[in-house]
C-alpha cells in the first residue's frame, strides 16, 4: 500500500515581507502541512533564474517565490524585477513542458501569516495530484 | 574542512514539544564536518550561550549553527556569544526551527524531518560565510529637514538646540505650512498663530538653522551620513535684506490673483507677502502671474520700492549642501476638489472645505474672525457640517480614515456657535472617532454646552434652491430622510500627500504606500524611519495626523537624526554585493536594475559602491555570468541550501 504522495517544496521568502509573515504564522500558531523548506533571501529579485533550476533539478516537486507587495518592496523595487523574472521563467518552464502549478509566485506581507498558511496549503494539495516531479529531476 | 559546531534548542517545550531535538542533534552530528552538536533546553539563556563559548573554544570550531527561533529574535544574542569566543560574527548562523517549523506542525516525524533539512540548510550556508568586518564611514555632521511646517519645524528645532546644524527647505515664501493657516486648535482652543509664530521665530533667529524658503530639493545623492543635495533656490526678485515690509509694491500691483494663504477666499497681488508674521518677514514676486519682468511690460513695483529691494534680474540659484541625516515632512493637502463633486465643491461658493472654514473664523482672516458667505457676506443661520468627505469610501474616494476631521469638524462647529449663538450647526458623520487626550470631552462639550446636532448618516447630495443650500441626508438612527436648507456648507475633506511629494520620494529613493503618503520602515517597530537608512519622517507626509502627533513624531525623527549625527562614523552591513572581475563583462545590467545606484562601471568592470550597496541582491539575480553576487549569501551558497533542504 503506497503512502500518500508528499511533494517536496523549496520556498524562497524574501526577508523583509514573506519570511516575516511566515514567522508570524509560527507566532500565531497556525497550521500548514510541512512539506515546504523555506529558504530566507534578502530581495525576491534576488532569486535568480538558477536558483529555481537548480531545486527542481534537485528533486523539488514545487518551488515559491514570495516577497513584498508589488510597491511595498523593502529594496524600493527588487520585486518588479522579481515579478518580470518569474513571468519568463514559469514560460519557460511550462515550455519544457512543466506543470505550471509546481512553480508559483505570491505577494506576501509581514502582516500576512494567514496568507502565508493559506497559499502553502493550498500549493500543497495542488501538487499532490501532480505526483513527483520528474521533467527537471536529475536522473542517477 | 572547516569544524563546524551546532546546537539545537528546546525553547522549553516550544520546539521540543513538535521537534524531537535530540534526533537533530543526532542527525546533524553525522553531517560532513560537524564535529560537534548538541541539545540545550534554551540556548538563549546565559548558560546557553555559555556552553556555545565554551563548546566553540574547546572543540577548536569555525563556525556554528544555533538552530532556534526566528533570527529576528536572538541572532545577535548568538552572534556576539559567537564573537566573545573568537570568531567573526558571520561565522554564526540561524535555523529557524520554532516560527517556521514546530509551531505550525503537529506530527512529531515530520516536524523532526523538516527541521533536520533546515539546520542542514544552515551548516551548509554557514561554512561557506566569509568573515566580514562592518562597514565604516564618517559622517557629516549637519541634517536637512524638508518642509517647514509645524513638523518640519519642530525636528528642525530640536536637531538645531542639540547643536547640530540645520537646513530647512521649504518651497513656499515662508513656513508654517498649514498650521499657521489654522484659527484655534482642537481641543484646548489656543489660538494656532499664537503657538506657531513663536516657533516660526525661533527658527528664523536659530544661529544654527539655515533657512531656504522658496527653495525645493533637485537633486540628492549619497548615502546615510554622507548625502549630497542639491537645493533650487527659486528667485522671489526682492532682496530680504533690503525690503522694509512698507506694501508700497501691493498698492501699485496691477494684478489680482487668488491667495493661496487664503485658499482664494481674497485675492493677492503679484507681488505679495503670504501673511503678515511670514518667516522670513519679506514679499515676493510671483513671477507666473507678474505681466513681465521688464520695466516696459509694467515694472511699477520697483518705480516706488524706495528701497531698491526688487530686482528683476535675480536667477534661479543651485545650493549644494552636504547632510548626514534628512527628515522629510512634507505634510499633506487636502482631497481634489474636481474629484468630490458629489457635495457641490468648487461649484458653489458656500460650499466651503475644511481649512477655507478655517480661514473664516480665524481673527486674522479675510472676514477678520466673523463667519460670512463668500457669497453674499450675510451670516449664516443654519451650516451643515459633513465629515468623511473623501474618506472612508473605498468605491469613489481615498479608504482611509483622515484621523483629524472628526475632532476639527467638532471644533468648527463649536466654533460657529461661538460667532453666530443664535445660529445651528449640523453634522453629518459615519462614527466619531475621538481617542486621544481630553477629545472626547472636547466631542461632549460640542454637543452638550453648544448644542451641535449630530446627524449619523451620509449625505446623498447637496445642491442650490431659492438662495439655499440644500442639503438631503440621512439619519440613521431615526431611519428618516433629512433635508436641511442650510447658508453654509463645511467639508471635512479627505487629507492626501502633499502635492509633489511623489516625486520627492522618488528622488530621495523612500516608499509610499498605496494612497501616496510616505512609507515608515516597519509599521509598528520603525514609525519614524523611512525604508532608506538615514532619512526618517515626520508629520502628515506619513499618514494623516493631528498637531501633538506631528509634533511628537518630529521630535522623534529629530531624535533618530540625532543617533547618526552624534557619531564620529557609521557602521554599515558588510554583506554588500562583490564582482568578480575575471567573470564581469561590463554589459552593465547589474547596474540598471540596483535600486540605489551603488554601482558603475569602471574601465569596462561594474564597481560596487560598499557604502551604498544594501546588499538585496538584485544584481547578482540579474548578471548571466554570475560574476556579481552578495557576500554570505552566493549562488553556490544558495544552492548547497537548496540540496540540504531537499534532503540532498
Amino acid at each position: 500500500m503506497a503512502e500518500e504522495f508528499e511533494p517536496k517544496i523549496v520556498a524562497f521568502l524574501c526577508k523583509w515581507c514573506s519570511s516575516a509573515g511566515s514567522d508570524l504564522a509560527g507566532v500565531s500558531r497556525m497550521q500548514y502541512p510541512p512539506n515546504v523548506i523555506p529558504i530566507t533571501v534578502m530581495c525576491s529579485g534576488s532569486v535568480s533564474p538558477l536558483y529555481i533550476f537548480s531545486a527542481f533539478n534537485k528533486g523539488a516537486d514545487g518551488v515559491l517565490v514570495s516577497g513584498c507587495h508589488p510597491g511595498d518592496c523593502h529594496y524600493i523595487k527588487g520585486n518588479f524585477y522579481a515579478r518580470r523574472r518569474i513571468a519568463l521563467v514559469k514560460k519557460l518552464l511550462e515550455y519544457v513542458g512543466l506543470e505550471p502549478e509546481r512553480f508559483q509566485m505570491s505577494w506576501i506581507s509581514a502582516a500576512e501569516g494567514v496568507k502565508y498558511t493559506k497559499v502553502i496549503k493550498d500549493f500543497v494539495q495542488e501538487l499532490k495530484p501532480l505526483g513527483p516531479q520528474k521533467k527537471l529531476r536529475r536522473t542517477q | 574542512m572547516k569544524r563546524t559546531g551546532v546546537f539545537v534548542c528546546h525553547c522549553g517545550i516550544n520546539i521540543a514539544g513538535t521537534v524531537d531535538v535530540k534526533k537533530v542533534s543526532e542527525e546533524l552530528s553525522k553531517h560532513s564536518g560537524v564535529v560537534h552538536a548538541e541539545d540545550y533546553i534554551y540556548a538563549c539563556s546565559d548558560p546557553g550561550q555559555n556552553i556555545i563559548i565554551d563548546a566553540i573554544k574547546e572543540k577548536k570550531l569555525d563556525n556554528v549553527v544555533i538552530a532556534c527561533c526566528s533570527p529576528n529574535l536572538h541572532e545577535t544574542t548568538f552572534r556576539n556569544a559567537a564573537k566573545t569566543a573568537g570568531l567573526n560574527e558571520f561565522q554564526c548562523e540561524i535555523a529557524n526551527i520554532r516560527e517556521q517549523c514546530s509551531w505550525v506542525h503537529k506530527d512529531m516525524e515530520k516536524a523532526t524531518d523538516k527541521a533536520i533539512k533546515l539546520t542542514r540548510s544552515a551548516v551548509q550556508r554557514v561554512r561557506r560565510n566569509e568573515p566580514l568586518e562592518p562597514i565604516s564611514v564618517p559622517v557629516t555632521r549637519r541634517a536637512l529637514v524638508i518642509g517647514g511646517g509645524i513638523a518640519g519645524i519642530q525636528s528642525a528645532l530640536d536637531l538645531a538646540n542639540t547643536g547640530f546644524e540645520v537646513i530647512l527647505v521649504e518651497r513656499e515664501p515662508s513656513i508654517g505650512g498649514h498650521m499657521i493657516q489654522l484659527s484655534e486648535t482642537f481641543p484646548t482652543l489656543d489660538c494656532s498663530q499664537c503657538i506657531m509664530t513663536p516657533k516660526m521665530v525661533e527658527v528664523s533667529k536659530h544661529p544654527k538653522i539655515k533657512l531656504m524658503t522658496y527653495s525645493e530639493v533637485q537633486e540628492i545623492s549619497g548615502y546615510v551620513g554622507n548625502f549630497k543635495v542639491k537645493i533650487l533656490k527659486k528667485p522671489t526678485y526682492v532682496y530680504a535684506d533690503k525690503c522694509t515690509l512698507c506694501d508700497e509694491c501691493t498698492k501699485v500691483c496691477p494684478v489680482a490673483v487668488p491667495d493661496e494663504f487664503n485658499l482664494g477666499l481674497t485675492a493677492r497681488r503679484a507681488i505679495y507677502i503670504p501673511f503678515p508674521q511670514a518667516i522670513p518677514a519679506t514679499f515676493t514676486l510671483d513671477i507666473k502671474n507678474c505681466p513681465g519682468l521688464l520695466p516696459i511690460a509694467c515694472g511699477k513695483c520697483t518705480d516706488v520700492c524706495e528701497p531698491g529691494a526688487i530686482d528683476y534680474d535675480m536667477k534661479p540659484e543651485i545650493v549644494e549642501e552636504e547632510v548626514g541625516a534628512i527628515i522629510v515632512a512634507t505634510g499633506y493637502d487636502l482631497y481634489e476638489k474636481e474629484l468630490l463633486t458629489e457635495y457641490g465643491y468648487g461649484k458653489y461658493p458656500d460650499v466651503l472645505d475644511g481649512l477655507q472654514f478655517e480661514r473664516l473664523l480665524s481673527a486674522s482672516g479675510p472676514t477678520m474672525g466673523k463667519v460670512l458667505r463668500p457669497s453674499d457676506h450675510k451670516e449664516p443661520k443654519e451650516v451643515v457640517f459633513i465629515q468623511c468627505a473623501g474618506s472612508r469610501d473605498p468605491e469613489l474616494h481615498c479608504a482611509y480614515c483622515s484621523k483629524i476631521c472628526c475632532m476639527y469638524t467638532a471644533k468648527h462647529a463649536m466654533l460657529y456657535k461661538h460667532h453666530v449663538p443664535d445660529g445651528q450647526a449640523y453634522i453629518f458623520y459615519i462614527d466619531i472617532r475621538s481617542g486621544g487626550k481630553d477629545y472626547e470631552e472636547f466631542v461632549q462639550r460640542a454637543v452638550e454646552d453648544d448644542g451641535v446636532l449630530y446627524l449619523r448618516g451620509k449625505v446623498s447630495k447637496v445642491f442650490e434652491d431659492k438662495g439655499k443650500i440644500k442639503v438631503w441626508g440621512v439619519d440613521t438612527l431615526a431611519g428618516k430622510d433629512i433635508e436641511i436648507d442650510a447658508d453654509m456648507v463645511v467639508l471635512a475633506t479627505a487629507m492626501r500627500p502633499s502635492k509633489g511629494a511623489d516625486e520627492l520620494a522618488r528622488k530621495l529613493k523612500i516608499a509610499m504606500d498605496k494612497d501616496g503618503f510616505l512609507a515608515e520602515a516597519h509599521p509598528k517597530l520603525k514609525p519614524l524611519e523611512s525604508v532608506t537608512s538615514g532619512m526618517f519622517l515626520a508629520g502628515a507626509a506619513q499618514a494623516p495626523k493631528d498637531i501633538p502627533e506631528a509634533v511628537a513624531q518630529a521630535s522623534g525623527a529629530a531624535g533618530k537624526a540625532i543617533s547618526i549625527l552624534s557619531q564620529e562614523r557609521l557602521y554599515h552591513a558588510p554583506t554588500v554585493a562583490e564582482v568578480n572581475v575575471n567573470l564581469c563583462t561590463g554589459c552593465g545590467m547589474c547596474v540598471q536594475v540596483c535600486p540605489y545606484d551603488s554601482l558603475s562601471l569602471k574601465d569596462g568592470k561594474v564597481e560596487v559602491n560598499e557604502v551604498l550597496c544594501e546588499g538585496c541582491g538584485t544584481c547578482s539575480a540579474t548578471c548571466l555570468r554570475a560574476a556579481i553576487q552578495v557576500k554570505n549569501m552566493t549562488p553556490l551558497q544558495v544552492n548547497e541550501m537548496i540540496k540540504a533542504a531537499l534532503g540532498g
